[in-house]
């Protein structure tokens, strides 16, 4: 956490200075800026509190539907919402050359409903397919909001309206009144999504079972896309039109990295939402009154980048380290197993390897076969004397029985049922033997009725003693 | 014996273009019942007609002689396994705990006593261990079970499986046939869409045999003959007579 809020801090200090760069450089000091963070954090400037209020509110609201919108692959439709509704914005602002929340509610959610009805019609009656239809209404819609508000910024009143906070969104802007419809529609939100949760993990998961349970599904769906288009709506002010649905999409996409359970991934989309949502009000506050949108959308991306590199399961780096330690636990099943090669070659007469016998049955040079031994004495497997010598330790040399007796078991088992030529099952036994388990070899054992030696002639070793059994049979 | 699904001249269309046409069909109660036919019949069409998933243009359903949004409580609709995205954030619990969703309505949240229920559906398919896995990290044939368990959890009395032998391993496969006709002996009816003839005989004591229209309804004994069976499957004779001769084998006893 720590180390994500000094990438932050880098980031908005390189934020900061940039634009003010040319008219005062070295007028804007480190200081400022830690001003700055010390008058957001004691909370006194009203304005302030009412903007972080605004933010926490709409995160919650946003990671709340977020979650359904990308467990049900809804995404493009989260995007297609927050673009269609700006003509809708300029049109109820037009209305009477106000901001007046409720009217802009209006006008933005007829105009999301409208797109919403162009693209069924689309689909419904041409060729093409929700993607294609959902892309061209929500930049045709997007044009016409770029025309309006234009439009509005060149009219005399339009210079000080705040209609272009509405692209980037600037939640110092926030009014106390916008906050307010912001938490009824985020309360209304929670207390629909904590009432009817089954009826809507049934929706996501499957809406047929649903329907055929005589759940109603239709009204649920219907609920949810109007609640998304209220979210989107209302946080448009703070977020802007052009990075909404990434407010959707960033907590509840990380969220589903971390957890497999739709509850869950609910909750801690809710939780990333408003983390997000107030470290970008807080940068945009450090920056003057920056754009809050972007800043938001970085926190997210922020807080997405280490859950997809180390998330417990399906984390990049998670996953890349258990290949690793798979990979290295493999190595070292083979040095142990040509250590048991080279005592077996000479039935069992002394118990120390030499590096020089384990290279040549290894086939590789000292240097090489040294690193494998110092490995091996890292895991305890086996001892390195003055460099030279290996011993197995007594979990050594059990790993190694057990290695080559998986080995020979598996080939046996090839050819003798599966009625494999015996040249032809060396390569698939170099395989399995590492992942064979004690569950697998007993039911093997059983179906090759406990052999003695596999099929080259070799004595299948017996694991349950931990001691070096001289072999009484030894050919 | 009483009727526990009838459906009378039901049609569905398409886009306009009828897939069933025209099927009147009556299953009595306590049957096990394989609904057979060609790709393209109708078979999961009839399913989802009759659990009103899709819109009927004409005809009815009924369901233990009643209509069947009165009876829909009672009767119990198995999907196809690829209906749904097995990557979804569920573990096998939750899965088999919305068969109780239908009894505990919208609101209400599940009890003990359900869960229970749907430990004991699980018990039945062998699949209890698996309750706390992600449904991504079953099998196949796990899939089909979780499905068939969440089914169970409902308690219906009239079940409507689409495909449950599709893609399963041949243990599965015995143990669904197993489950269901115990549930058979039980007094449930169960309609099952079914693909491997070869073992039809084998498993069914009645056949409904579908091609856009019911070709043939009743007793398996008397249904799958090479004559109808020809008629629903049409002109593809080198599976008929695979199946032909398959079914000689049968009845001399030889296989």
């Amino acid at each position: 956490m720590r180390v994500l809020m000094a990438v932050l801090l880098l980031l908005a200090a390189l934020g900061v200075p940039t634009p003010l760069l040319a008219a005062r450089v070295g007028d804007l000091t480190e200081t400022e800026v830690l001003e700055q963070a010390r008058r957001f954090f004691s909370f006194s400037d009203p304005a302030l509190r009412t903007a972080l209020l605004g933010c926490l509110l709409l995160g919650l609201n946003c990671g709340l539907l977020g979650s359904f919108v990308v467990v049900r692959r809804l995404s493009l439709v989260g995007d297609t919402l927050s673009h269609a509704v700006l003509p809708g914005i300029a049109l109820g602002f037009l209305w009477n050359m106000s901001k007046d929340p409720v009217v802009i509610l209006i006008g933005a959610t007829s105009a999301g409903v409208l797109a919403m009805l162009t693209v069924n019609a689309i689909t419904r009656t041409t060729r093409l397919k929700d993607d294609a239809a959902m892309g061209l209404v929500l930049s045709s819609f997007y044009a016409i909001g770029i025309c309006l508000v234009t439009m509005i910024q060149r009219l005399p009143t339009g210079q000080k309206s705040g209609i272009d906070k509405f692209l980037f969104g600037q939640a110092a802007a926030l009014t106390s009144s916008e906050v307010l419809t912001i938490g009824i529609t985020s309360l209304v939100t929670l207390f629909f999504v904590g009432l009817c949760f089954k009826g809507l993990l049934v929706l996501s998961f499957h809406r047929e079972y649903g329907e055929s349970l005589g759940l109603p599904m239709g009204w649920l769906h219907q609920i949810v896309m109007i609640l998304t288009a209220f979210a989107v709506v209302t946080a448009m002010q703070a977020v802007g039109v052009v990075l909404v649905s990434a407010m959707l999409i960033l907590p509840a996409a990380t969220a589903s990295l971390l957890t497999d359970r739709l509850h869950r991934l609910i909750w801690l989309a809710a939780l990333l939402g408003m983390l997000a949502a107030a470290l970008g009000a807080f940068f945009s506050f450090l920056g003057n009154n920056f754009p809050t949108g972007p800043f938001m959308v970085l926190a997210g991306a922020a807080l997405f980048i280490p859950a997809f590199l180390f998330a417990p399961r399906h984390g990049w780096i998670t996953r890349w380290w258990r290949h690793l330690s798979r990979r290295l636990r493999t190595e070292r099943e083979n040095t142990l197993k040509a250590m048991y090669h080279v005592l077996e070659d000479r039935d069992f007469h002394g118990e120390s390897v030499s590096v020089v016998e384990l290279a040549q049955k290894r086939r590789e040079t000292i240097e090489e076969v040294t690193q494998r031994a110092h490995a091996l004495q890292r895991a305890h497997l086996a001892t390195l004397t003055d460099g030279t010598m290996l011993h197995f330790t007594p979990e050594g040399l059990l790993k190694a029985r057990a290695i080559v007796r998986n080995h020979r078991l598996w080939e046996l088992y090839l050819t003798n049922i599966m009625q494999y030529e015996s040249d032809h099952v060396h390569d698939d036994a170099e395989k399995i033997e590492h992942v064979l388990g004690e569950d697998m070899v007993r039911q093997l054992e059983r179906k090759l009725d406990f052999p003695q030696t596999d099929p080259h002639g070799k004595e299948i070793p017996r694991v349950d003693s931990g001691l070096v059994q001289r072999s009484s049979r030894s050919s | 014996m009483a009727t526990a699904l009838e459906l009378h001249d039901l049609t569905v269309s398409y886009h306009k273009k009828p897939v069933l046409y025209g099927v009147d069909l009556a299953i009595p109660e306590g049957s096990l019942v394989g609904l057979i036919g060609p790709n393209g019949a109708g078979k999961s069409t009839l399913i989802k007609a009759v659990m009103g998933l899709l819109p009927v243009s004409g005809g009815w359903v009924k369901v233990f002689d009643q209509p069947f949004k009165e009876a829909k409580r009672r009767v119990g609709y198995v999907p196809q396994r690829e209906s749904v995205d097995w990557d979804f954030p569920v573990n096998v619990m939750d899965v088999v705990l919305m068969g109780r969703y239908g009894r505990l309505g919208l609101l209400k949240r599940p009890g003990k006593a359900d869960r229970e229920k749907a430990r004991e559906a699980l018990d039945k398919v062998a699949m209890l261990p698996y309750a706390n896995r992600q449904i991504s990290n079953l099998s196949g044939g796990q899939q089909q079970r979780v499905f068939l368990a969440r089914a169970l959890a409902q308690e219906s009395d009239l079940y409507l499986m689409d495909e449950p032998f599709a893609g399963v391993d041949a243990a599965t496969e015995r143990a669904i046939i197993a489950l269901l006709q115990e549930l058979k002996a039980k007094g449930k009816t169960i309609l099952v869409v079914h693909h491997d003839l070869t073992t039809v005989k084998e498993y069914f004591d009645r056949l409904v045999l579908l091609n856009m229209r019911v070709v043939a309804s009743g007793p398996t004994e008397e249904i799958f003959t090479v004559d109808l069976l020809q008629k629903t499957y049409g002109g593809r004779l080198t599976l008929l007579s695979d199946i032909a001769q398959e079914s000689t084998h049968h009845e001399q006893g030889t296989k």
